[in-house]
């Protein structure tokens, strides 16, 4: 328990630190009172303006207010839609985040069978089809792959719809486009334009362990045990395997979440990307800052979820946290 | 096979055949060239008795233990021979018979314990699969059987071990659990490579010792692989002498340990460190192991003997110099070793 503990204090050290880069980062992009102003408004407006959005006061106190600000929820409120900045995200976060869910499924659902495959049988026609597909999952560009599914899908073939959410349903007293049959066709585009390079990721991974694994002597120890080569390979290689890949999928839910704003972009789908994307545009920093710092959370949450699964995963990891 | 007149062992009555390898052959087929890994190989183990096999690394004993299992991976194949398991040839059985005999009725124990047990699962975990996988029972009867084969190989307290990971046991300890494993099923013959090399000297005479009275006690014929001539001479009822995937001298360890006639056996054990007096020079065979890919014509050991003539470019035959000796030589050396 001491250990969790560490890791809490570790935890908000790091979101601490990213307050400060963040803070700073913003202030250095750019005026927002040139954008939200009428570029014919005199001096005497711009003074109101700034004193308004609390923007004459020096730089540490604009931290400090914001910190307190923080300590009670409050992340400031948007420039552009007068609202609070936190509660901006929160509405648009469900949609960003049942992509983010969905394309992480996918590539595990898709990743790790063909990459078990593709170790298992290295030498097969289908398995360097797999490989030199994965090479394209992750060298091609994510916004370009993105226009081509829509160009094939929606435009070509008419199958699939390529804007928006599509019809949604309530579940929580929050808007899920994975509710209804619509919104499941509108979310399986953008989902696999955000999975694809996953997909390749986690499949290069499985396969490098399986193939690494399956050369070691505990395998051929399992074998001359006379089990089967169903539970060598589900049971014995694959634990083993999966403490990378927890690690790897871990780290992409994170990034998956963080970027999915050029798939957002591409298929207009309204999540958080769209947002920031947005708010950069006008300087909203508010909204800009509250993004991040949300961003920042999920990661260290990921993490530290990761580190949780090590230890029913790895007993190597459980014993040292004891001692 | 061959009967042993005024031997040690106590009767004859038990000394069915267990294990008869004919003439086989391992090869791995690799873009440099085929390796004979094993190039026609023969000897047999009997009910209850000890088979050393020995030989320096690489020169194909590992090999011969899994062609026996049936676990030579590709590039490998079995390319000639038979593998006579109670007089079942071994090499015309489908994957899923052998897959039924092993850890069954033949159990192999490996050189590094460390390495063979898995990490990431408890050890009633690796012990229980082994009984399910060839018998059916429930899951309280596996545990049972687990715990009485920890108890046998001497490990102290085995139900609460049996809780336990693999890296909360120190090496010897693994390798007794690596034992337990292979005794699970009371197999009638265990392939134990180089089991003690990794362990410690006092551990290594501990599992000796423990490994001869379960295999006595239950009549498993055991094959011991090790390049430790010393542990041959205190373990084994025979030895055969591996060089370059041949076996090159085979017979009864008292008498091939007194009288060697093969200049790589003479080599071997001139060489064992207690035999060279204090501050002399220890002995040593001259030059190094050939390459498998690069083997001398005719006998392998050619470049490194000095008993060695134009006959040794051909192929030494296989002859029987005394009754239950084979030897692969064309100058034997007969004079016993001081």
């Amino acid at each position: 328990m001491t250990w969790l503990l560490r890791r809490l204090v570790q935890a908000l050290f790091i979101v601490l630190a990213m307050t400060i880069i963040v803070f700073v980062g913003v202030n250095v992009i750019g005026d927002p009172v040139d954008v939200l102003i009428p570029p014919d408004a005199d001096q005497a407006e711009r003074a109101r303006a700034m004193v308004a959005l609390g923007l004459d006061k020096p730089l540490w106190e604009q931290y400090l207010r914001f910190l307190l600000g923080v300590l009670q929820g409050d992340l400031g409120r948007s420039f552009v839609y007068n609202e609070p900045a936190l509660q901006l995200i929160g509405s648009r976060l469900p949609a960003t985040m049942e992509l983010a869910v969905t394309a992480v499924l996918l590539s595990i659902v898709v990743g790790i069978p063909l990459g078990m495959f593709a170790g298992l049988k290295p030498d097969s026609w289908l398995a360097r089809a797999i490989m030199a597909g994965s090479i394209l999952g992750f060298s091609l560009p994510t916004f370009w792959v993105g226009l081509m599914l829509i160009m094939v899908f929606a435009v070509q073939l008419g199958w699939l719809p390529s804007t928006g959410r599509g019809e949604t349903a309530a579940l929580f007293g929050v808007q899920w486009s994975f509710l209804t049959r619509d919104g499941l066709a509108h979310m399986i585009l953008p989902a696999l334009n955000l999975a694809l390079g996953n997909i390749a990721l986690v499949l290069r991974l499985t396969r490098a362990g399986v193939r690494e694994h399956l050369q070691l002597e505990y395998v051929k120890f399992a074998r001359a045990k006379g089990l089967s080569p169903a539970r060598v390979l589900f049971v014995h290689v694959m634990k083993n395997i999966m403490i990378p890949i927890v690690t790897v999928i871990g780290l992409e839910f994170g990034s998956v979440i963080a970027f999915a704003v050029v798939t957002e972009t591409v298929f207009a789908w309204p999540g958080m990307g769209k947002l920031i994307i947005d708010s950069i545009n006008v300087l909203d920093r508010p909204v800009i800052v509250a993004y991040l710092m949300v961003i920042v959370f999920l990661f260290v949450a990921i993490n530290l979820l990761v580190d949780l699964l090590y230890t029913v995963l790895d007993p190597r990891v459980r014993l040292e946290t004891r001692e | 096979m061959y009967s042993i007149p005024g031997c040690k062992s106590e009767s004859t009555a038990m000394s069915e055949i267990t294990l008869e390898v004919q003439g086989l052959s391992t090869h791995f087929e690799t873009r440099a060239g085929t390796i004979r890994a094993v190039d026609d190989v023969s000897f047999s183990v009997r009910r209850g008795r000890v088979l050393g096999l020995v030989g320096e690394s690489g020169s194909g004993k590992s090999v011969t233990g899994f062609s026996v299992l049936g676990l030579v991976d590709p590039p490998g194949r079995i390319a000639a021979g038979r593998i006579l398991f109670k007089g079942r040839d071994l090499t015309k059985l489908g994957e899923a018979e052998l897959r039924g005999l092993r850890g069954n009725r033949i159990a192999m124990i490996f050189q590094d314990p460390m390495m063979t047990l898995n990490p990431v699962l408890r050890i009633d975990t690796q012990m229980m699969e082994t009984v399910f996988a060839h018998a059916e029972v429930s899951r309280r009867e596996a545990w049972v059987r687990s715990r009485d084969a920890l108890g046998m190989v001497g490990i102290p307290s085995p139900e609460e071990r049996l809780s336990a990971y693999p890296h909360q046991f120190s090496g010897g300890m693994r390798q007794r659990v690596a034992i337990a494993i292979a005794l699970l099923h009371q197999p009638d013959l265990i392939l134990a490579d180089e089991p003690t090399t990794a362990l410690d000297v006092t551990i290594q005479a501990q599992i000796l010792a423990e490994v001869q009275r379960l295999a006595r006690d239950h009549g498993t014929a055991l094959i011991w692989i090790t390049h430790d001539l010393s542990v041959v001479a205190g373990l084994a009822d025979e030895v055969a002498v591996m060089y370059a995937g041949r076996i090159v001298e085979n017979g009864q360890v008292s008498q091939v340990l007194k009288r060697p006639m093969h200049p790589y056996t003479h080599g071997l054990i001139g060489s064992v460190p207690s035999r060279n007096k204090r501050g002399s020079k220890l002995r040593q065979i001259p030059g190094m192991t050939p390459s498998l890919l690069n083997l001398p014509t005719g006998c392998a050991f050619r470049t490194r003997c000095q008993q060695a003539d134009e006959k040794c470019e051909l192929d030494p035959p296989i002859t029987a110099p005394a009754e239950g000796r084979m030897l692969r030589c064309f100058n034997p050396q007969l004079e016993a070793i001081v």
